[in-house]
């Protein structure tokens, strides 16, 4: 009672071809941080006839860090077909907070960085309400904090200030070396564990299909209500990184995080549409676009035409992308 | 036949629902007995599909009560899970972007180290979980988006049977599915209901009912009109639809002796061999044979979606090249496929838009629509097709799917189409509706329509068309006209070149 054995009639695909098609933007991502890398390094070697050190390859690290964390956060709603324009307005929360409160001491930092890290969640959970159970756009709520978010930074602190404990930059972004890279790999790890959970398969069936999902007992308000606070948290812990960097506080410097996790998320070949993509490709996403600033700024780019040679680039990153993603999946198996 | 035990598995008791105004069911009452097959039978719109909701907890009645065991039963997803209820919906329910595996394990994931979801082995526990079902064919690491509609159906129909449930419903089940899917489904049914669980089982295909079912409950207009333990299919039809149905086929009138207005000449395409093929203006020409030889890839060749390989195409004796739709549609060339939903209708418009869609220009004058011109050109299509709405300003979505059908087919007409490839535009229409369908068809023909006709049922073969080509493995096997027709000749065709073939 089979309903066809013939194996010539119904050929399957080997596991590889399958593998390759199934993460194709995860792949391109990694593709494009590899040529960027090279760029990178390049053009460095051109203009300053050695090899990038420990010192450059700690400041990239160090200013890429904040981006992973808002990317991955961004992620999260981008996986659930939702987008969050907030991110900014949480980064500048979490740095102007960080800013005012931390004081001179790391453990006063770490416990501060604690109510931060459950601000961002808070800020989060607003969202989520007003997306999961307002069945709001999640493009017109966000945009609507962005501006909230923001107000309360400026609140907080209204001109740039502030103090951030030298320990606790060392601790976050410690400028003589690239330890930050063990933030990263925590960020990877934990995404992982996050993809293997009741919540991590759930965010990705309402992606794919939000009526099939509830259909089959998703529970569509939790989880996204899920996301939406990890995607908060996450942009907190990207505040607090900019502020141990900055060592001060800025409650605007954080405003230009919410197109760049956008991009960073698109580079990394996560689907706007939802239910397609990894949270490693925003990480490499990430990456990917401190070393195009890096490239620029070496490459001696009229700092006013930087976003402009950006968006190039990204349309470039996207076309080509989209033209082999293409090619692979359409190719029979 | 099995004598009906005290207490039902789940049971309806007079429940009436209504969506804004439209009674979908008015009253209805069924009582499905454990280690039984129940089948619903009614046409579209009759609240079948409802009253399947309903039991499955998905939607709450207006009036009436659900019991399971004889004990009043919890409204909701998840309460139906723990009656252990399982629902194969009537729209498919799976995840497009994620594998076939991933689908089939969805909230019963294997649990590797701190209890996180083992993602490397659900690909072989996939595999052997459906091997179990007598599945070997369908990938388990395939995005579901990859596979075949009936592949997919599959899918979603072993989703719910491997839950082991008490209550099974299937609501349509075999929509997509070839004869040796439905035998295989027939088999996994029988095994359910042998071990005691409830099923309810709708279909269209009367065949199947009579095969399967231990009961059958009849719907009309939200009721339920009679049940029996067995019904012949005239009787069956005539509490249907209400009305005696005399012939369920228009007559045959001879096709015209004309020139061929479509030749194709060596055409191939993936799945077919090369192909030679002649059409005439008032001509219904069948193609006939099993699914999966190659029907699909002939009449999307021709609509150019993809278009062929290789090979001739000739209009009026000219030769013409079809490479995308854009192509097909300037050469009077229109397809109607199975599947309206996505391939060719917007649900959500009226279906005025619907209809109008593609000849906007012809209608505006200066770039504005001329609302009087489109009004009369749209009346006349649905007057002229029967297609039953009360206002052309309805959406398409909230009409049956037979009445999809024919906006679909309006449109075409409207656009000046001359050739039209109707691709099993009956399957999951309802009795009444296909045949007003079949009525068209013939008519359209009369009025010198050059039509290729495909459908995955003989039995409309033989009686619609003059003369019926049967694909096998992708070629012509045996070329039928009209004298010979008969659904057995075209059943036979095909199986018997299939046996000399293998």
């Amino acid at each position: 009672m089979q309903p066809d054995t013939t194996a010539d009639a119904l050929p399957r695909g080997n596991r590889l071809g399958h593998l390759i098609a199934q993460n194709i933007g995860l792949i391109l991502a990694g593709a494009i941080l590899l040529i960027a890398i090279v760029a990178f390094i390049l053009i460095y070697g051109i203009e300053q006839q050695r090899l990038p050190g420990n010192f450059e390859l700690t400041s990239t690290v160090n200013s890429a860090v904040p981006l992973a964390f808002a990317a991955v956060g961004q992620c999260f709603v981008v996986l659930t077909k939702g987008i969050d324009l907030s991110v900014g307005g949480v980064v500048d929360l979490a740095n102007a907070m960080a800013a005012v409160t931390m004081g001179k001491s790391l453990t006063s930092g770490l416990v501060w960085s604690v109510v931060i890290l459950m601000v961002g969640a808070a800020c989060g959970l607003v969202n989520g309400l007003l997306v999961a159970l307002g069945r709001l756009q999640p493009i017109v709520v966000t945009l609507g904090t962005l501006s909230i978010y923001q107000g309360l930074a400026i609140r907080v602190l209204p001109e740039p200030g502030g103090a951030i404990p030298p320990s606790f930059t060392n601790f976050l972004v410690n400028p003589n070396a690239p330890y930050a890279l063990i933030f990263i790999v925590l960020l990877a790890l934990a995404w992982s564990a996050f993809r293997r959970s009741r919540a991590g398969v759930d965010l990705y069936a309402i992606g794919n299909d939000e009526a099939a999902a509830r259909a089959l007992g998703v529970n569509i308000l939790r989880t996204k209500i899920i996301a939406y606070m990890l995607d908060g948290t996450l942009a907190a812990a990207a505040g607090l990184f900019l502020a141990a960097s900055a060592t001060a506080g800025d409650a605007t410097t954080g405003n230009s995080y919410t197109l760049s996790s956008i991009v960073a998320v698109v580079l990394g070949g996560v689907s706007l549409f939802g239910g397609r993509g990894s949270a490693i490709g925003a990480i490499a996403g990430a990456l990917i676009t401190t070393l195009i600033v890096n490239i620029l700024f070496f490459g001696h780019v009229n700092p006013l035409f930087q976003s402009f040679y950006e968006g190039v680039f990204l349309l470039i990153a996207v076309v080509v992308g989209g033209v082999i993603g293409g090619t692979i999946r359409r190719r029979p198996k | 036949m099995l004598a009906t035990p005290a207490v039902a598995a789940i049971a309806a008791r007079s429940v009436s629902k209504s969506f804004g105004g439209v009674k979908a069911l008015i009253s209805a009452s069924i009582a499905i007995s454990p280690g039984s097959v129940h089948a619903l039978v009614g046409e579209n719109g009759a609240g079948k599909s409802t009253l399947i909701k309903i039991l499955g907890g998905r939607i709450t009645p207006d009036a009436g009560s659900v019991t399971i065991d004889g004990e009043p039963a919890h409204s909701g997803i998840a309460a139906s899970r723990r009656h252990g209820i399982g629902t194969v919906f009537q729209e498919l329910t799976l995840l497009p972007f994620m594998t076939v595996a991933e689908n089939l394990l969805l909230g019963r994931e294997p649990r590797g180290r701190f209890g996180l979801i083992d993602r490397a082995a659900m690909p072989d526990v996939a595999e052997r979980e459906l091997a179990a079902l007598g599945i070997t064919h369908i990938d388990p690491r395939a995005l579901t988006a990859d596979i075949a509609l009936a592949e997919r159906q599959i899918i979603e129909i072993a989703r719910v049977i491997l839950a082991k449930p008490r209550i099974l419903l299937l609501d349509e089940p075999t929509s997509a599915l070839v004869e040796r899917e439905v035998a295989w489904l027939f088999g996994q049914i029988r095994a359910l209901r042998d071990g005691g669980t409830g099923i309810v089982f709708t279909s269209h295909r009367w065949g199947e009912i009579a095969a399967i079912a231990d009961r059958i409950t009849i719907f009309r207009n939200g009721s339920d009109v009679g049940c029996f333990d067995s019904i012949d299919e005239d009787e069956a039809i005539t509490l249907m639809t209400g009305r005696q149905l005399e012939a369920l086929f228009p007559v045959r009138t001879p096709a015209p002796a004309k020139p061929p207005v479509l030749t194709l000449r060596g055409v191939r395409a993936e799945g077919i061999a090369p192909l030679d093929l002649a059409l005439s203006s008032g001509e219904i020409l069948g193609i006939g044979g099993l699914a999966g030889h190659g029907h699909r890839s002939l009449f999307f060749g021709l609509f150019g979606a993809p278009g062929f390989t290789q090979g001739e195409i000739k209009q009026d004796g000219r030769a013409i090249r079809i490479r995308s739709p854009r192509d097909a549609i300037r050469a009077g060339i229109a397809l109607v496929p199975e599947d309206r939903k996505s391939e060719g209708l917007f649900l959500p418009l009226k279906i005025r838009d619907n209809l109008t869609l593609p000849i906007l220009a012809r209608l505006s004058r200066f770039g504005a629509i001329r609302r009087g011109a489109e009004r009369s050109l749209v009346d006349d299509t649905i007057a002229q097709l029967a297609i039953r709405t009360p206002s052309p300003s309805q959406p398409v979505g909230v009409l049956s799917g037979g009445n999809q059908q024919k906006v679909l087919l309006g449109r075409w007409l409207l656009t000046k189409a001359r050739i039209l490839l109707l691709y099993d535009v009956t399957r999951g229409v309802d009795v009444a509706t296909k045949h007003e369908i079949y009525d068209l068809v013939a008519k359209l023909a009369r009025e010198g329509y050059a039509i290729l006709f495909y459908s995955s049922d003989a039995e409309e073969l033989a009686h619609l068309c003059h003369r019926v080509l049967v694909m096998r493995r992708g070629a012509f096997v045996a070329d039928l006209p009209g004298a010979d027709l008969t659904a057995e000749a075209i059943v036979s065709a095909a199986m018997r070149e299939s046996a000399h073939a293998a």
